[in-house]
């Protein structure tokens, strides 16, 4: 499913593109087509200048460094890259998930205008699962063992009740699962995590995360570990648990077909750091970074027929000793003296788009 | 669930008359005449000759190696276990009569080391590396390297020589033996069983804890807006039962041993101080009858460690 979207992807028109010249001036990456589009709109979720580091046997390793995003109301964004590029790291650190050793440092993560990490622990716990949800990778592992379903969707309910009524939670989890088609609701609710399939799992999980109504809901590889026919069910779904919540969402992926089909923008990382942002549309039509251009490149396509899919040689940086200067410098074709020593800043290349390459203007 | 259990019943059962067999050929090798085991000592000594013949036929004492497996087997199940050779009486009423003390010991020991282990292991593991852990894994190495007379002797000298706070020995006032009196005799036996115990216990919590607290579904708690509380008890805590379990349950003989040092410092009429004193007499059918007793203990203890898995985690139901 996922190629053929992408010669389709690629044709559409460029959401927000071209509107609110003014927008692209800022160098915050963030400031994308659809926050553009609506000026005078607090973006939903701003993270700016977020980093995180962690303190390992090998060195400090900078699994993210200077990430700034928005997210608006109602929008998708994707944000794309290798494992261990940072993606689900900077996802996490939204709702503060990493694990202790994470040192974060960030100018703001900032929730309708709160900064999250100003919150205290009960503050920050009625927004977990509550105006943000969350859905995790590995549906076999996410959902507790030794819990029936009912109990872990109705639990999501009961934690943001205003009064503890385990009855109408309960009640509520089965008209989750019905929504997210689960079928037979009533009889499964009561049955444990391993007596259901994986992508009824991530139906449940997904159940889980619109629960209280979610503004944003952050989807990290939420087909990743499904089989290629269940992902495009659950896609399915979550394109319609999106449509009808009208949540704006975070997806997390490195399948370019997924991001095809769902995103409004995208947020392309490298080595931690945030290297290309553009609506999808000009971002499959024309790619101004040498990375996403590989990923491109990469991916079988239906409507050309060619012999050999160009992978990108090489490997993923190690993340305790990356290169020095561009990071993607020993796998660019485009690498010259320049990239071995410099880092290229992200810089506005156009309306709504950003690019941290020293010779983006050659890919135009 | 039902099939399952038929068939850890049917695997203890199994091995529990492997065991017989074991203990047949213990009986059959012990020194004397087996007869003296299986009747009587008065009878023994007042009875003539033919008496003795005709009971030796009544007890398949005169059969084959099989014959006499089976009578002793049969009548071993009938819960009779022959007679104490030191003084005659019943061994099913010698062991009868000293169960109970050792159970309630056991009992109050073990609820004694899980209330030590269990919040102790948690907090450990919650706060892995601080001075908390740190303390906790002093306490527990102290609690198995100790021995436990040693310990006991200190706790007898401060409560009840210093203090006087608890009596030392006995199970109860013989002129007061209300069911207060017996738990005022309990507390220290029962207090140092359970220490005793809780170290290996308490690593055990630790260590199941701080893989349970680091697993996916512990972030979706917390990504729920879960409280900590929550998070770490209802999710975290009862996934690490599973292994937890099965160690309380398998270490319930080793309870057992820990119990008869401690019957014997206390004085506590149970049957650890039956078996020590049996030992000491050579009273050998009372020893059979303990070892048979023993192994129905670990076997229990197995099958109830299987039961427990299948309360704990629903997926052991369908296997």
């Amino acid at each position: 499913m996922t190629a053929e979207q992408i010669p389709g992807a690629a044709a559409a028109s460029v959401p927000g593109a071209a509107s609110a010249p003014g927008a692209a001036a800022a160098s915050v990456p963030g400031a994308a087509p659809a926050a553009a589009q609506r000026v005078g709109e607090a973006p939903l979720l701003r993270i700016d200048g977020l980093s995180v580091d962690f303190h390992t046997d090998d060195g400090v390793v900078h699994a993210v460094t200077d990430v700034s995003l928005e997210v608006v109301a109602g929008e998708i964004v994707a944000i794309v890259g290798e494992s261990g590029s940072g993606k689900t790291v900077t996802a996490m650190s939204v709702l503060r998930l990493l694990p202790k050793a994470a040192e974060v440092s960030a100018d703001a993560i900032a929730f309708r205008g709160t900064d999250l990490r100003t919150l205290s622990g009960s503050e920050l716990r009625k927004v977990r699962g509550g105006p943000v949800g969350m859905i995790f990778q590995d549906p076999m592992t996410a959902l507790n063992p030794v819990m029936t379903i009912g109990a872990q969707v109705a639990e999501a309910v009961v934690l943001h009740q205003a009064r503890s009524d385990k009855k109408a939670a309960w009640q509520r989890a089965v008209e989750l699962l019905r929504l997210v088609g689960v079928p037979d609701p009533a009889e499964r609710v009561k049955q444990y995590p391993h007596e259901f399939s994986g992508g009824m799992r991530q139906r449940a999980m997904i159940a889980m995360a619109i629960a209280n109504d979610p503004d944003l809901i952050i989807a990290d590889e939420p087909t990743t570990a499904l089989d290629v026919t269940i992902q495009a069910q659950v896609l399915a779904l979550l394109k319609k648990a999106q449509a009808e919540t009208g949540a704006a969402t975070i997806l997390i992926t490195h399948d370019l077909g997924i991001v095809a089909e769902l995103a409004d923008r995208v947020v392309v990382m490298y080595a931690g750091r945030v290297v290309e942002t553009a609506g999808v549309g000009e971002l499959f039509a024309t790619p101004r970074h040498p990375y996403t251009k590989g990923l491109l490149a990469s991916l079988p396509r239906m409507d050309v027929d060619v012999d050999q899919l160009d992978p990108i040689p090489g490997n993923p940086p190690n993340m305790a000793d990356p290169p020095a200067g561009c990071a993607f410098h020993p796998r660019c074709p485009l690498a010259r003296d320049k990239c071995l020593t410099d880092r290229p800043p992200l810089l506005a290349i156009g309306a709504g788009r950003t690019s941290a390459c020293h010779f983006s203007e050659e890919l135009a | 669930m039902g099939a399952f259990l038929v068939r850890r019943l049917s695997i203890n059962v199994l091995v529990f008359f492997l065991i017989t067999i074991a203990i047949f050929a213990l009986v059959h090798k012990t020194p004397g005449d087996p007869i003296a085991m299986q009747i009587p000592a008065d009878q023994l000594n007042s009875g003539s000759a033919e008496f003795i013949a005709q009971k030796r036929a009544e007890l398949g004492l005169d059969g084959s190696l099989l014959t006499q497996y089976w009578h002793w087997l049969t009548n071993a199940l009938h819960g009779d276990l022959g007679y104490s050779l030191l003084n005659g009486r019943p061994v099913t009423e010698v062991l009868g009569e000293r169960v109970g003390p050792t159970v309630e010991l056991m009992g109050v020991g073990l609820l004694v080391s899980v209330l030590i282990a269990f919040p102790l292991g948690i907090l450990a593991a919650r706060r892995r590396n601080s001075w908390l852990d740190y303390g906790a894994t002093v306490v527990s190495l102290g609690s198995v390297s100790v021995p436990v007379f040693f310990v006991a002797l200190i706790v007898i000298y401060v409560f009840t020589l210093k203090f006087q706070w608890f009596p030392s020995s006995g199970i109860s006032d013989p002129t007061n033996p209300s069911l207060l009196n017996t738990l005022h005799h309990l507390v220290l036996p029962a207090l140092i069983l359970g220490f005793g115990n809780s170290g290996p216990f308490m690593r055990y919590v630790r260590s199941s804890m701080i893989t349970e607290l680091s697993a996916d579904y512990v972030r979706t708690a917390n990504a729920k807006g879960a409280p900590p509380r929550r998070v770490v008890l209802r999710h975290a805590f009862r996934n690490s039962l599973i292994p937890v379990l099965t160690v309380i349950a398998s270490n319930l003989p080793q309870l057992l041993a820990g119990a008869v040092v401690i019957e014997q410092v206390f004085a506590w009429p149970g049957m650890g101080q039956l078996a020590v004193s049996s030992v000491n007499q050579h009273d050998y059918s009372v020893i059979v009858g303990f070892a048979l007793l023993i192994a129905i203990l670990v076997l229990m203890s197995n099958l109830l460690a299987d039961v427990l898995y299948t309360v704990v985690d629903p997926r052991v139901r369908l296997r």
